[in-house]
């Protein structure tokens, strides 16, 4: 457990993983003509699968090691050593860089594939393949990154892709704005994680994991200063992964390409932030009341988003909100202590959520061609539109069902041992109320989703014409589905409990990263629970609340409509605030947007760029004894106005010295 | 003391001052017959100058009787000056020939500005400051005045003038008191003086350097002394903006660097306060007044306010770590600003001549390469990593937050993240709008020469920052 510098291997095929997205990129977007846009998707795909390899190589490098010392590092060059600030352009792979790199660079290749089918047609492929590698390149610096400084690199590297590609289509000014969204409050977030890296320093005076976390084991359990620092950190990772309160530009990121949703906005970069906390889990695990934060803004987001989920017709939003539900699962765990269950979550949700918005991409695809030859203008994205798409779109559809009983938490998939794992590991460390938020959310997120298949796929077609209908999408983009697929039903085989007699692979592979937390939580947090017989029962308890969220979702989405119609009525106004997403939208822009604008405009502006014109003739002697009549119609009085203020600042800090 | 008249000591603005003579007389002998002849010859003497500067780099110690100060701080910020003043001449014909200015006394403006600027680094009495100071401004009055026949470049520098003018009056003011209190304007006698005083900024003393912390604040245009940069900069010819929103600004700092970081004056708490306030105000009214831009110059104008903000969050913090990060931070604004002004000055050219935004409409696809430089500009602005703007704010704040300064770096990071709107509009522009008939952008090799130089070294310090914190650092040590 004890991590020493000597004890480190190093690989030098690290820095390979980032270069091959980086050089298509340069490729893609120097070289190649906006002509050749079947070039450029398979140029992209290309340097994203080796960089895959490459990951892979890496990953059994690691496997091939002694579980303590499953570190390999790379440092490339001192990048800057100024006294004692100090660091390296370096990467680490260790467990867990190894998962994040095969999720980023893997999923990433299967939708880097996908994308040349889906975005074929479209006049700016190569720039849009050149910024979808770009993103990989950041993203990849992000995870591997061996000091917080270099992680910041991605960090903010990752946002500008994100803001780039989620404007990718401009013509349509809203999606423009919600581009420039994003990329503000995130840029807005980095603060929190500006400030928590400049109190990192001065605290631990270097910003090398190593070296940081080395240092805080001597630290006092709940110290202020590692408090701080957890909450400005998480700050951070708020606005990145989209969590309470902070969470409503993703929705709006839908606005992008959906293979981008896919990508950024499910499967990486949102969980940069789940990435972050559990990357710094010595300093959170020293920090009871961050742990507590992070844990309560998980579990809340994971309910809201979910409720949210429940009313939303845009077959987008709804998964777009059970993202950002996901997500704060993966905080919760974290919350609790559980980093590995969260990064477990964080892995097979890549697989399901990415495996959703790639299946969703392929109905509205299917969908907009079939609404575009029928000469319907009708949104291609609604849900009320679709129905009965499952007869015209098979693979799509077997594909989606897979992913979503994945995500409802049906047994023998992956997303049912994630999501056990984090609930039973909130329930064994004591946290009872954060269990039950976890199980509710849980029941309901089955809901969301079976009413978005029944919706979409069961029922009759709500949009024929003629007896056109949709068809089914190019293999190019249903291979990636079917992939994605057989990954989201074994993807979590790896960590099956030993309740049910699987080995929970997953958990020795983290335990060598966050073995230094576990020991301090048993120090000042004694053991959990280990009890198998209530372990198997909370399980069957989950289990009945999704087949219960499933049931009902039957029931009044596809056996009997109209006493699902009659309930939303009968609760009209709580199925109106759902609607509205809590009207938190339009309580930012009341409350934070319009003043900050007005303030700009209105006082500022006026007060302090006064249009020069405008002036009043002064009559101040030697001013007005100016005689060329040019210089005087601008001299009119602005001058003395100036220097009228700037003498009564000069006096207020005067007054200063002297008071 | 014979040694002490020792020539060699101010090399650097010999040769400038020898150049700018030397520039005039090529222009009226040769002028006629080949055009481009001042524009060579000071570009040469700026290149022999800094060879000058880099290879008798300072080592300390002074000359003159300590006038001068021959330290690594002088070489630095000459160096600074020079690369400033080389990029701006080196796309100034563009505009000068387009706007038919282009006489030969405009380079050597430049040249007497810069001479001036290099005495305000290494000044070791405040007369010599003074004359600096006043060299420099005096050639930034006309300059900003150049384009005679617009009137709105009239108005610049006459506002200019008259606000300098102002200004320097409290300054001079300022100096005075200190010299009646000290019997001296020697910046080591001034030290001693505080050193051993029993109530050192008692008596006239306190009030001498408040007046003189003023007068340096007007021209690194802090609120609330800013009130004539946004006009000033809007008025001037386009080269001359940029080349007084860095340079000046750098020297400005210089000053304040070495007469306020000289060894024994220090500032007391009221010094703080007073210095916190005023930051934190030229970050937000900057920023503020910046977003309700829709001139790509006024905004960079603005901007620039901002910036001089987050400096002296630096210079409150008045620790290694903070002044070196200054020097880099100024050094590299030299670049950002340069190239900025130097891009938008040849977009302009598409549009209706007001530098509005919309004249950056589809350069992405228009001119690639120009859309990457101006990306990089803006982005390094906002401070993103891994560009030179992010490394000079990340010193400045480190070591504020090292001295205990967070709240006040709580707001000059929540004031970064606002000034992402702005800069983050030309790209949109440049990316995501299309365009309403815009003329292709002309040919001009020297500006597309200039702004790649300013990309690379913005790129090239981003990620090898080391060296020049290196030279930084060396060249704070001797002050601090």
């Amino acid at each position: 457990m004890e991590h020493s510098a000597t004890t480190l291997s190093h690989s030098a095929l690290l820095w390979l993983i980032p270069m091959f997205p980086f050089i298509g990129m340069l490729i893609n977007g120097l070289f190649v003509r906006k002509s050749r846009e079947t070039f450029a998707g398979i140029l992209a795909s290309l340097a994203m699968f080796c960089s895959f390899i490459v990951s892979a190589v890496v990953f059994f490098q690691l496997v091939g090691l002694d579980p303590h010392h499953r570190e390999l590092t790379q440092t490339i060059y001192t990048w800057m050593a100024v006294g004692d600030f100090h660091a390296n352009i370096s990467f680490l792979m260790d467990p867990l860089s190894a998962v994040m790199a095969l999720v980023v660079t893997g999923v990433g290749f299967l939708i880097h594939v996908y994308s040349i089918g889906y975005m074929k047609g479209d006049e700016r492929v190569t720039r849009y393949f050149t910024q979808l590698n770009l993103f990989a390149f950041f993203m990849l610096i992000l995870v591997m990154a061996d000091n917080y400084l270099l992680m910041f690199v991605g960090w903010e590297g990752v946002g500008l892709c994100s803001y780039l590609l989620i404007g990718f289509w401009f013509e349509d000014m809203e999606k423009a704005k919600a581009g420039k969204k994003a990329f503000v409050v995130n840029r807005i977030g980095d603060f929190g994680f500006l400030l928590g890296m400049f109190l990192i320093f001065i605290t631990f005076g270097s910003l090398d994991f190593q070296v940081v976390f080395e240092r805080a084991t001597g630290m006092d359990y709940g110290a202020g200063m590692v408090t701080a620092i957890t909450l400005l950190l998480f700050l951070g990772a708020t606005w990145k992964s989209a969590q309470i309160p902070l969470y409503v530009w993703l929705p709006d990121a839908m606005a992008g390409p959906t293979p981008v949703s896919a990508l950024i906005h499910a499967a990486t970069m949102v969980t940069a932030g789940v990435y972050m906390v559990a990357r710094s889990n010595v300093l959170y695990m020293l920090a009871p009341t961050s742990l507590a934060v992070v844990g309560w803004i998980g579990a809340a987001t994971a309910l809201m988003a979910a409720t949210i989920g429940l009313a939303q017709n845009d077959i987008k939003k709804v998964l777009a909100y059970s993202t950002v539900s996901q997500l704060g699962y993966m905080f919760l765990a974290c919350g609790v202590g559980a980093f590995g269950a969260g990064i477990f979550h964080l892995m097979t949700h890549a697989f399901f959520k990415a495996l959703l918005f790639l299946g969703a991409g392929a109905v509205i695809h299917a969908m907009h061609h079939h609404l575009h030859e029928i000469g319907s203008d009708a949104d291609p994205q609604d849900m009320r539109n679709m129905g009965g798409l499952k007869k015209y779109l098979p693979k799509t559809y077997w594909t989606f069902l897979i992913a979503t009983i994945a995500i409802a938490g049906i047994p023998g998939l992956s997303g049912f041992f994630s999501k056990d794992e984090i609930l039973w590991k909130a329930f064994s460390s004591g946290n009872t109320a954060i269990w039950v938020i976890g199980a509710v959310a849980a029941g309901l997120t089955a809901f969301y989703m079976f009413r978005l298949v029944f919706m979409t796929f069961f029922g009759e077609f709500r949009s024929a014409k003629q007896g056109q209908h949709p068809h089914e999408n190019p293999p190019v983009m249903t291979i990636p589905l079917m992939i994605l697929a057989v990954l989201a039903v074994i993807g979590g085989w790896v960590g099956i409990p030993h309740v049910l007699g699987g080995g929970n692979h997953i958990e020795a592979w983290f335990h060598p990263v966050f073995a230094e937390a576990e020991y301090i939580a048993e120090i000042h947090q004694g053991y959990g629970i280990h009890d198998a017989g209530i372990e198997m029962t909370l399980m069957i308890i989950s289990v009945v609340i999704a087949l219960i969220g499933i049931f009902l979702a039957y029931h009044f989405h596809l056996k009997n409509r109209e006493a699902g119609e009659k309930i939303n009525k009968s609760i009209k106004p709580i199925y109106t605030i759902l609607h509205n997403k809590y009207y938190v939208d339009e309580g930012y822009q009341a409350t934070v947007i319009n003043p900050i604008l007005a303030t700009s405009r209105a006082f500022l502006w006026k007060f302090f760029d006064v249009k020069v014109v405008d002036g009043t003739v002064n009559g101040v002697a030697w001013l007005v004894n100016w005689s060329a009549s040019q210089v005087r119609k601008v001299q009119t009085g602005q001058v003395q106005n100036y220097a009228l203020m700037m003498g009564v600042g000069i006096l207020l800090v005067l007054l200063a010295f002297v008071l | 003391m014979n040694y002490d008249y020792n020539l060699s000591a101010i090399a650097v603005p010999l040769i400038l001052a020898a150049g700018s003579v030397l520039v005039l007389l090529t222009d009226v002998l040769l002028g006629k017959k080949a055009k481009d002849s001042a524009y060579q010859t000071t570009l040469t003497i700026l290149a022999l100058a800094g060879v000058f500067c880099f290879t008798r780099w300072g080592t300390g110690g002074s000359a003159f009787f300590g006038q001068v100060y021959t330290d690594g701080f002088t070489s630095f910020f000459n160096l600074a000056f020079l690369t400033v003043g080389f990029l701006v001449v080196l796309n100034s014909p563009n505009y000068l020939i387009r706007n038919g200015i282009d006489h030969g006394e405009y380079y050597m403006l430049i040249l007497l500005a810069l001479l001036g600027m290099t005495f305000m680094a290494s000044a070791g009495d405040l007369l010599i400051f003074f004359l600096g100071l006043e060299t420099m401004s005096i050639c930034l009055y006309v300059l900003a005045g150049f384009h005679k026949s617009r009137a709105k470049s009239n108005e610049s520098s006459l506002k200019y003038l008259l606000l300098g003018a102002f200004f320097t009056g409290f300054l001079l003011y300022g100096m005075a008191l200190v010299y009646g209190q000290v019997g001296s304007t020697n910046l080591a006698e001034i030290s001693n003086y505080l050193a051993e005083a029993a109530n050192p900024l008692g008596g006239y003393m306190g009030i001498g350097l408040a007046l003189l912390l003023i007068g340096l604040t007007f021209k690194m245009a802090v609120v609330p002394f800013h009130f004539w940069s946004p006009d000033v900069y809007d008025g001037a010819p386009t080269p001359v903006t940029a080349f007084m929103s860095t340079a000046p600004k750098a020297a400005a700092f210089a000053a304040a660097l070495r007469i306020f970081y000289h060894p024994g004056i220090e500032l007391g708490i009221p010094w703080e306060n007073v210095l916190w306030v005023l930051a934190v105000l030229t970050m937000t009214v900057g920023n503020f007044a910046a977003l309700a831009q829709t001139s790509v110059k006024r905004m960079l104008a603005y901007s620039s306010i901002t910036h001089a903000g987050y400096l002296l969050v630096g210079f409150l913090a008045s620790n290694e770590l903070g002044a070196s990060g200054m020097l880099f931070y100024l050094f590299m604004y030299g670049f950002m600003n340069v190239g900025a002004f130097t891009i938008a000055y040849l977009v302009n050219r598409r549009g209706k001549g007001n530098y509005n935004l919309s004249d950056f409409a589809q350069l992405g696809t228009k001119s690639p390469m120009l859309a990457a430089l101006m990306s990089i500009f803006m982005l390094s602005l906002t401070g993103i990593p891994p560009l030179a703007g992010f490394f000079g704010k990340l010193y400045i704040f480190s070591a504020a937050v090292q001295e205990g300064y967070v709240w006040l770096v709580v707001i000059a990071v929540l004031n970064s993240a606002i000034s992402v709107f702005y800069y983050l509009r030309v790209m949109v522009m440049m990316y995501m709008r299309e365009g309403e008939d815009l003329a292709d952008l002309e040919k001009a090799p020297t500006v597309a020469i200039t702004a790649v130089i300013c990309g690379l070294a913005i790129l090239i310090f981003g990620l090898f920052p080391s060296p020049l914190l290196d030279l930084a650092r060396a060249s704070i040590i001797a002050l601090l």
